[in-house]
């Protein structure tokens, strides 16, 4: 799968870069960082509880379910943070892994 | 006299429409909100460079949605508004914010909280997948974003939201793969007197119904659940129903929207100790408050969806209401007329609400019957039979002690997700009322903040 959503308007605006977990991916100015890694991947990250991947679920800063990580180790709720030039983000915890079950 | 401090908590069409109130009635008010800009999520706004018009993002709410914006706008210089923040707790007479990592405690004499609503939603085998989002979280995904969720969506549950989300995505050139409706038709003939308290969203709703038919899409009323198919990496493949002779149909999809409806964000309601009361109609307990939206808590006002679920529409109204309350109780102003004519304005929207309620049920019984392998908390992945268990084995009594020992409703959403239907399971599990299961606990911080926040302030 290329991307897991699909951009159906507005995509006529200037284009950002960003990496995550060091690969290079291009989205546009205005998205949030879950549309920005959801249009070009198909996951935010792995549950820890070792039932596969996640990617997202409520878009309204609820859930909790879209987090991930900066290389300094903030932690970004990805629907509800604005895609910026530049940014670093790694889809596990950098300080910490939790030894998944099975 | 000094000056009052008034908070409001939520800047969407409740929070407005207080604050503007409040403003009229000679107060500065501190509009608290967690997004990023005002309009809550009904009427939230895309984001700087989007182009899309009022009547694309809004439909037949678009007058509606513009006015409460430009209300907002006029109200800018005659309030404090502090944007992107989070209310975390209520104690001692203030209410605990953080913003960009900083904490501060700010006192109030009197606290409105417009605090809005969520998905309310039902465990189905699968919906832990990549690919599953809340039916509310599909259609921002689309309004804020001009996105869908996936490539060739189905939307599940039932409610007014189901089929207005299946109806933007198909108009906005979305591939729908079908609408799976768990409410069957008869009771939305039993509703109709009550939803005609509000006829043209009747008429609304029949149309948007007749267009996805006439699109070609696929609608069924009255499924039961079966299971969200997919694997651990993809996410999701497909959704299984049963109809209502009982035949399993597949619908191939790689994304599904689901919701039965919404419940309030009430944590910080019951933070402030404001007494609650179970709403038989709509299994849920609720916080308690009369005409004009008092609650039994000295200065704590509720108004809109954050109180009861009454719609955008009678967000405004009672958004209004409370503040005139608010500035009445303080001696500030009594616009007596103008209360008497919202409340009886907010009584035709609670019958349009209750014949919502009798239409579209929530489907306790499946949420009670739910597989023991279904996964009931996402946050954690734990099962419905690690919640029965914690009944059966444990010998739990209520739903706060079947979450201390099963972590349903302790994980990161804390229970927003699995709590209405985590009741059922106990409630069926105990063979008692889904009354007596109880509720769960609102606990701060009501979402999660970061331990250096804490720190600071500790």
């Amino acid at each position: 799968m290329t991307g897991r959503f699909r951009r159906l308007a507005e995509t006529g605006r200037s284009e950002v870069r960003f990496t995550v977990d060091g690969q290079p991916i291009s989205a546009l100015a205005g998205d949030t960082l879950m549309v920005a890694m959801l249009t070009a991947g198909s996951a935010l990250r792995d549950s820890e509880f070792g039932d596969g991947r996640r990617a997202g679920f409520c878009l309204m800063a609820a859930c909790q379910d879209c987090w991930v990580w900066t290389a300094a180790g903030e932690r970004l709720r990805a629907c509800s943070t604005e895609i910026s030039e530049g940014l670093s983000i790694l889809t596990t915890q950098p300080e910490a892994s939790w030894p998944n079950v099975g | 006299m000094a000056e009052r401090r008034i908070i409001v908590i939520g800047a969407g069409p409740a929070g407005v429409r207080a604050a503007e109130a409040l403003v009229a009635g000679g107060v500065r008010p501190l509009v608290i909100d967690e997004g990023r800009r005002d309009g809550g999520q009904i009427y939230r706004r895309q984001p700087d460079g989007f182009k899309r018009d009022y009547a694309t993002l809004y439909g037949t709410e678009a007058a509606r949605a513009e006015a409460v914006h430009q209300a907002f706008d006029r109200l800018r210089p005659a309030i404090d508004y502090e944007p992107e923040t989070l209310v975390w707790n209520i104690s001692e007479g203030a209410v605990w914010t953080t913003s960009a990592g900083e904490a501060r405690a700010v006192p109030y004499d009197a606290l409105i909280v417009c605090s809005g609503a969520t998905d309310r939603l039902v465990p189905i085998k699968g919906w832990n997948r990549a690919g599953c989002y809340s039916l509310g979280g599909a259609q921002i995904a689309l309004k804020a974003q001009a996105c869908a969720i996936g490539h060739r969506v189905a939307f599940l549950g039932t409610g007014p939201l189901l089929y207005l989300v299946a109806h933007q995505y198909a108009k906005a050139g979305a591939d729908v793969a079908a609408v799976l409706d768990t409410s069957p038709l008869r009771g939305r003939m039993a509703a109709a007197a009550k939803l005609a308290a509000q006829p043209d969203l009747l008429w609304t709703g029949a149309k948007l119904t007749f267009d996805l038919w006439r699109r070609g899409i696929p609608v069924r009323t009255g499924v039961t659940l079966t299971e969200i198919h997919g694997d651990d990496d993809d996410g999701v493949s497909g959704i299984s129903v049963a109809t209502r002779g009982g035949t399993i149909r597949r619908f191939d999809c790689d994304a599904v929207g689901m919701g039965w409806h919404l419940r309030p964000e009430t944590q910080i309601a019951d933070l402030a100790r404001c007494r609650f009361a179970f709403d038989a109609p709509t299994r849920q307990w609720l916080p308690e408050t009369d005409a004009d939206g008092r609650t039994s808590a000295e200065r704590i006002y509720l108004a809109g969806d954050g109180a009861r679920i009454l719609g955008a529409r009678c967000a405004e109204v009672t958004g209004e209401l409370a503040a005139l309350a608010a500035l009445a109780d303080l001696g500030l102003a009594d616009k007596a007329d103008r209360r008497r004519e919202l409340t009886a304005q907010k009584s035709r929207y609670r019958r349009f609400a209750d014949g919502l309620a009798q239409a579209f049920p929530w489907p306790h019984d499946l949420a009670a019957r739910v597989a023991d392998e279904t996964i009931v908390c996402r946050c954690e992945s734990v099962t419905a039979a690690t919640l029965r268990a914690s009944i059966v084995d444990s010998g739990a009594t209520e739903t706060n002690r079947a979450k201390a020992f099963s972590r349903v409703g302790m994980g990161r959403c804390q229970g927003r997700y699995c709590g209405n239907a985590a009741a059922e399971i106990v409630a069926a599990a105990r063979g008692e009322t889904v009354e007596a299961a109880g509720r769960l606990r609102g606990q701060a911080p009501v979402k999660p903040i970061g331990i250096s926040t804490a720190r600071r302030n500790s």
